[in-house]
């Protein structure tokens, strides 16, 4: 066991060293640093899959102390979807950023550290196996986030990363309330302890409502758009992808896992929360005026999915869920990389300049395709897999009303999918782009591109990932 | 016999080698021309050379399964059982006369890369239909289809296009959403189950009677999006601002084809015509079928545009084959089936002339079809003959779908729906005998455009596709006895389903 404990620790401490390291080592040295905290934690996740795929769960206890009484950490299967999506999406990323902020140069070096302090606090976030650890991970990927957000050039990107941070604060606030309560309650913060913490429905609300703020859960979700179209390209794939969702991952343990017997009622409702967030989210994708806008309000319509767990709350709800996080993750970074470098090359990403971009770039065209088939949850795909799953989840509770919602969720994504690719591949204005900027390295387009491919592809094959999720069902499980 | 591997690995491989042109054709760019007409050339032979091998050993009693888990529990499944074999054999036969029409047709027109890839694309998918062997598969292939085609429908990217684009996406993705619906609970009431003739729902009839009635509306209304059942019909007409050889596939082999395939599935494979009456789902069926066939006359009698009263006339034309269904019995169900095949051939030649007319004359209207019988005698030929075969005049394919029809409604003891027919065949009449009398009778017209001149080779591949589905329509017509002839070959199918 002790290698793997070894492991996990590589987890949090090889982006969290080559943080610091980054910043120390000067500029022309810098790159190697990046590579190494970048590259080197995921090739640590393919003994650890091994490991949970024999063991489903493993634990890390710092001080011989077990829980309740010492910290730990714990990685299950979902962990380790969350992480593998991390890995993916941040090593896909890696070409643009570094495109984009060369690590040789001397003003590049915050990026750097910023961008693997993000690593860290994710991956922390994920292990986390207490609420006050959790808490400390979601705020150093919080801070970490809005400093990256800022990164970008013009006065957007600074009110974004500013909105971000007002509300992240409020929502941290809530949640470290709630954390209070129940440790004045109970004295112990395991998360994975049903029984040992028993919630009182007041704390409950505050954990879930702070974590939802985090997640940009609709009507939580005013910071989004604007922190995601503003950010870098490459950050904003990071943080569609998994910076959201370890907040929602987060509070599914704590429902799952923390929480006793939860009142149905707050499910269904939460689960309605869910719904009005894939509707809002998909009407005001649909309204959008710029690509990076349309794609962030996508992200809030496809967050919703991931609340309809909490009411249908059976194992194939939970492999759906979990399936559906990891396409929805792979597609959507994809789609932000790929929109980095139209707006690199045309300048701007509003959706005017599309037109004739098949001709111009037709491996972004490509990908925004790929991406948004797996988004409308069109078979074969990984958001078909998902959507499947959650559909035969609906059947299995019976629940009329989520079946009727995720089938007609589809036509909703249809609607500001193929508005996009209309315009950018039939529209028949050709409009001369004035000036037309450098091609970004064409091995950014392919990242994106993979990302795209192996969104559609899991779904041709989901059955490890399946699997493993069919393992590892949170506590309220059958 | 063949080897064992040769029965999992060839119902892929008809449905994949398309995909892999469209593939070729996609990264070769738009200027490789040659290139791209040797490939599409070569993948169709090679298509037809598979299906024609795999049809003589179904013919032989040979099985061909392809099983692949997709989910725990839910299988991707393609096979080849007699009717894979009619509706695979159709769309390749007409794929091979489409993509020679094609490359000519679209000689000079831009984006003919983008569009020789979806085409691609679109028939791999319509194989995949055609060789699927339970519901998901077809379902799969089905949503493919609706994303395939329409990169073709909005091909000329005009305001109208557009339009017509997103109606079709209204259209199809909202059918395929209510099919979604439909699997996902069935699939909870049956789990995984492949196609069996004769159908595996009647053990749960008596306890979940009222389900597999909704269940079976949901799955009629799916697939009667793209089979054109009025009122579900409204796209069709306006897809026709697609080019011509995108009109003639969609009408004659890919989307509205695989509407119709997908209800003669689940009437024959899924639920069982005895099921359905049981359920009393029949007579409506037999009901919505008739309807459209007379609405979708009628409306063709009161449009002037030319592809537009094509398009009505395929609305009608296609309930002919849910109405054969429907009826049962021998005779009626061979009657609509075989339709499949003739309705296609006789269709494609007609928009094959359209498409000739629109092109090098500039023609869209009836009323400028004029006198064109003396300066284009062979298309205005292949058009008479298709147009006949539409009426039913013997002894042409159309001729023998409606003898067949007719005598089955007779035999079933539906003299309503012998009346449905002959009126269905006046109607035909009235609209398809004026365009024919202004092609030879009326004296010449005034063209408002001027010709436009293409190389010799391109107008000969046109007229050549066109005269040559047209001498299908007769030949068929008049060989129907042989025993290769497509209408043997469905009432082998029809002996399976309705002993």
């Amino acid at each position: 066991m002790k290698a793997y404990d070894t492991l996990m620790l590589a987890l949090v401490f090889i982006p969290l060293g080559t943080a610091l390291i980054a910043v120390m080592l000067p500029p022309t040295r810098r790159r190697w640093a990046v590579l190494l905290g970048g590259l080197a934690w995921p090739c640590v996740l393919v003994p650890l899959s091994l490991a949970i795929a024999r063991e489903q769960t493993l634990t890390l206890v710092f001080g011989g102390w077990s829980p309740p009484l010492g910290i730990g950490w714990r990685l299950d299967a979902l962990g380790l979807v969350v992480l593998w999506v991390h890995a993916l999406v941040g090593i896909a990323a890696l070409p643009g950023a570094w495109q984009r902020f060369e690590p040789e140069k001397p003003e590049s070096g915050p990026f750097w550290s910023l961008w693997l302090i993000l690593a860290t606090g994710v991956n922390l976030a994920t292990l986390a196996a207490d609420l006050f650890n959790l808490y400390v991970a979601l705020e150093l990927t919080t801070l970490a986030a809005v400093a990256l957000i800022a990164t970008d050039d013009g006065i957007a990107a600074l009110s974004a990363a500013m909105r971000y941070l007002l509300l992240a604060v409020l929502g941290s606030l809530m949640y470290v309330l709630g954390v209070g309560l129940v440790y004045a309650q109970t004295g112990s913060l395991a998360m994975h302890q049903p029984g040992v913490v028993e919630l009182n429905n007041v704390a409950l609300v505050l954990m879930l409502t702070g974590l939802m703020v985090k997640a940009a859960i609709f009507p939580l979700h005013v910071w989004l758009p604007h922190a995601y179209s503003n950010a870098p390209g490459p950050v904003a794939a990071i943080m569609s992808a998994v910076v959201g969702k370890v907040a929602l991952v987060a509070l599914w343990r704590i429902w799952f896992e923390t929480a006793v017997d939860p009142p149905m009622l707050l499910a269904n409702l939460l689960g309605l929360i869910g719904a009005g967030a894939i509707v809002y989210g998909a009407v005001a994708a649909y309204l959008q005026p710029r690509l990076k806008m349309v794609i962030a309000y996508s992200s809030i319509s496809q967050f919703g999915f991931l609340l309809l767990l909490l009411p249908l709350a059976c194992q194939q709800a939970f492999q759906g869920a979990g399936f559906h996080l990891l396409a929805h993750g792979l597609a959507k970074a994809s789609m932000f990389l790929a929109a980095a470098n139209i707006v690199t090359v045309l300048g701007s990403d509003s959706i005017r300049h599309l037109p004739g971009l098949d001709k111009r770039m037709p491996l972004e065209a490509f990908t925004l395709a790929l991406a948004g088939i797996t988004l409308i949850g069109l078979p074969p795909s990984g958001g078909f897999t998902g959507k499947w799953m959650l559909l035969s989840a609906a059947w299995e509770v019976q629940g009329w009303f989520w079946m009727v919602l995720i089938v007609l969720s589809g036509l909703m994504s249809a609607a500001y999918i193929f508005r996009i690719l209309a315009l950018t591949c039939f529209h028949p204005a050709r409009r001369a782009v004035h000036h037309l900027h450098a091609r970004p390295p064409k091995i950014t387009s392919f990242a994106a591109l993979l990302l795209a491919l192996l969104a559609v592809v899991i779904g041709l094959y989901p059955h490890p990932v399946l699997d493993l999720l069919g393992s590892g069902v949170p506590g309220a499980g059958p | 016999m063949i080897a064992p591997w040769t029965t999992q690995i060839l119902p892929p491989a008809v449905v994949l080698v398309s995909t892999l042109a469209a593939i070729v054709i996609f990264v070769a760019g738009e200027q490789r021309q040659r290139l791209r007409i040797w490939v599409n050339l070569a993948a169709a032979m090679l298509k037809l050379v598979l299906v024609v091998w795999i049809g003589l050993e179904v013919l032989a009693g040979e099985e061909f399964l392809f099983r692949f888990e997709l989910l725990p529990g839910l299988e991707l499944i393609l096979h080849a059982d007699a009717l894979s074999i009619l509706f695979a054999s159709l769309s390749a036969v007409l794929w091979l006369v489409t993509t020679v029409y094609a490359i000519a047709y679209l000689e000079h027109s831009p984006n003919r890369a983008r569009f020789f890839g979806f085409f691609s694309l679109c028939v791999s998918a319509t194989m995949g239909i055609a060789m699927a062997g339970n519901l998901l598969t077809l379902f799969i292939f089905y949503e493919l289809l609706t994303l395939t085609t329409w990169p073709l429908v909005v091909h000329n990217g005009t305001p109208e296009a557009l339009a017509a684009g997103r109606s079709y996406l209204r259209y199809t993705l909202t059918g395929g959403v209510v099919l979604l619906t439909a699997l996902a609970w069935l699939y909870g009431l049956a789990g995984n189950a492949v196609f069996t003739p004769g159908g595996f729902l009647a053990p749960l009839a008596g306890e979940h009677g009222a389900e597999l009635r909704l269940i079976f509306i949901l799955l009629i209304a799916g697939f009667g999006v793209k089979a054109g059942l009025v009122p579900l019909h409204g796209w069709l007409p306006k897809a026709m601002v697609a080019p011509a050889p995108v009109s003639a596939l969609l009408h004659a082999v890919a989307v509205v084809k695989a509407g119709a395939f997908g209800i003669i599935r689940t009437v024959e494979d899924v639920y069982g015509l005895d099921l359905v009456a049981q359920l009393g789902m029949r007579l409506p069926l037999i009901a919505v079928a008739c309807w459209t066939i007379i609405i979708g006359s009628l409306l063709a009698l009161r449009e002037h545009h030319l592809k537009r009263r094509l398009a009505y006339s395929t609305v009608s034309q296609v309930s002919y084959i849910v109405l054969g269904i429907a009826v049962g019995g021998l005779l009626a169900t061979s009657g609509g089936m075989v339709h499949l095949v003739h309705q296609g051939l006789m269709k494609i030649t007609l928009f094959f002339c359209a498409g000739i007319f629109g092109l090098l004359l500039g023609v869209s209207k009836i009323d400028q079809l004029d006198g064109l019988g003396r300066r284009m005698p062979w298309v205005s030929g292949a058009f008479t003959a298709a147009a006949l075969g539409m009426i039913g005049l013997p002894p042409l394919v159309g001729f023998i779908s409606k003898w067949y029809l007719a005598s089955g409604a007779l035999a079933a003891g539906m003299p309503l729906v012998l009346a449905v027919l002959i009126t269905s065949a006046l109607l035909n009449a009235a609209y398809f005998l004026p365009l024919i009398r202004r092609l030879w009778l009326n004296p010449p017209g005034t063209l408002a455009e001027a010709p436009i001149e293409i190389g010799r080779l391109p107008r000969l591949a046109l007229m050549f596709s066109a005269v040559a589905t047209a001498a299908l329509v007769v030949v068929l017509g008049v060989l129907a006895a042989h025993p290769l002839s497509p209408l043997n070959w469905v009432v082998k199918i029809a002996q399976g389903y309705a002993p």
